[in-house]
């Protein structure tokens, strides 16, 4: 009895976790006018160019704090510790820049435009 | 943005069972509520639940100390003194006396963050309100903090700068960078806790129960940092705002 039910409960478990994506809906596309519509499109291009420079920037400049932290560490290994604190306060620093750029996107993508122009 | 969130259990349960005391309490004091059943907000709840659970397990802690440590004295001596070695080392000897309000504060922020990975709870801290609420402790803890070790006069002249002369130009940058803190403070811990749960959400969707995974992982990872770095910021703030002059002893 207990070698015939392992099976029987991985294929429900696997078959709950698919179900998941049996909740996605589709929705149907609204009737906008012209100038709401351009406005749309400019919304979502905008938005997404923000937090895609963002992340290029950012990413280039933790890059450079890493690699210089890298060569300290391996140039002075006993002060590793204060290395990484630095690392990890700086990292942080240049994140908040790329956090702030995030959630203007996020804001630009989520309002309803088309009830403003 | 309010379709991807649902109430929560906890949440009405409270609202269910305190929100008609608490309407009519308002009533007395001339408040009209609309809706009793949804008078709380779930982060209010959430806040009320770390706060009974950090007082309980935390304030039982202090029960039954040893000299030889049993393993929960051990976690919670680690805890205390890594909060003790980060303000001893970024404002000196006399800085342990700011273990209180920033100790609070960083296991506050850390057991916010924490929280929403568990099923059915939500980080208080995923909305400005309440990153907002810890920013604007810390400003005015090191501000009075600053005030109190330097005389309110004395710690007012050190907004003018160095420089008498120089005065009208270095007030409006000094007043700046200050108001500047708990903005920053807010939105950082704001955006992360914030943007990585509606990651964990977007990600759900796709495939629930297994693919948010790997994200919770990373988001327990930067929820940690999050709220270390709230703590050495407020430290580097009072370290700053009771700074003795050193330099004038020529």
């Amino acid at each position: 009895m207990f070698k015939n039910l392992k099976p029987v409960v991985i294929a429900l478990v696997f078959l709950f976790v698919l179900s998941g994506s049996l909740l996605a809906q589709e929705t149907q596309p609204g009737q906008l006018s012209p100038a709401r519509a351009s406005l749309y499109k400019i919304a979502l291009i905008v938005g997404g160019a923000v937090i895609a420079l963002a992340a290029m920037a950012g990413a280039y400049c933790q890059a450079k704090a890493i690699s210089a932290a890298c060569e300290g560490i391996s140039r002075n290994p006993g002060a590793a510790p204060h290395i990484r604190f630095l690392l990890i306060f700086g990292l942080v620093l240049i994140e908040t820049l790329v956090i702030y750029s995030l959630l203007i996107s996020i804001i630009i993508l989520m309002i309803k435009w088309g009830s403003y122009v | 943005m309010e379709q991807l969130e649902h109430s929560l259990f906890l949440v009405d349960l409270f609202n269910r069972a305190f929100g008609k005391p608490l309407a009519a309490v308002l009533a007395l004091l001339g408040v009209k509520v609309k809706d009793p059943a949804h008078l709380v907000p779930d982060y209010i709840v959430m806040c009320l639940i770390v706060m009974v659970v950090l007082m309980v397990v935390l304030g039982l802690a202090s029960r039954k100390l040893s000299l030889v440590p049993t393993r929960r004295q051990t976690i919670l001596e680690f805890l205390v003194e890594t909060v003790e070695g980060l303000l001893q080392e970024i404002i000196g000897e006399d800085g342990k006396k700011f273990l209180p309000v920033i100790g609070t504060v960083g296991l506050f922020i850390l057991c916010c963050n924490l929280l929403g990975l568990i099923p059915g709870f939500m980080s208080p801290t995923s909305k400005l309100n309440v990153t907002l609420g810890c920013a604007l402790t810390v400003f005015v803890y090191y501000h009075w903090q600053g005030m109190k070790a330097q005389g309110v006069l004395k710690y007012l002249k050190h907004f003018a700068g160095p420089i008498p002369l120089l005065a009208p130009l270095m007030v409006p940058i000094e007043l700046i960078s200050h108001f500047s803190r708990p903005v920053s403070l807010s939105i950082r811990l704001f955006g992360n806790i914030f943007a990585e749960e509606l990651l964990i959400v977007v990600i759900a969707s796709i495939l629930p129960f297994f693919l948010p995974l790997p994200f919770m992982a990373v988001a327990i990872f930067t929820g940690s940092i999050q709220a270390f770095v709230f703590v050495l910021l407020a430290c580097i703030y009072i370290s700053g705002a009771i700074a003795h002059e050193e330099e004038s002893s020529e």
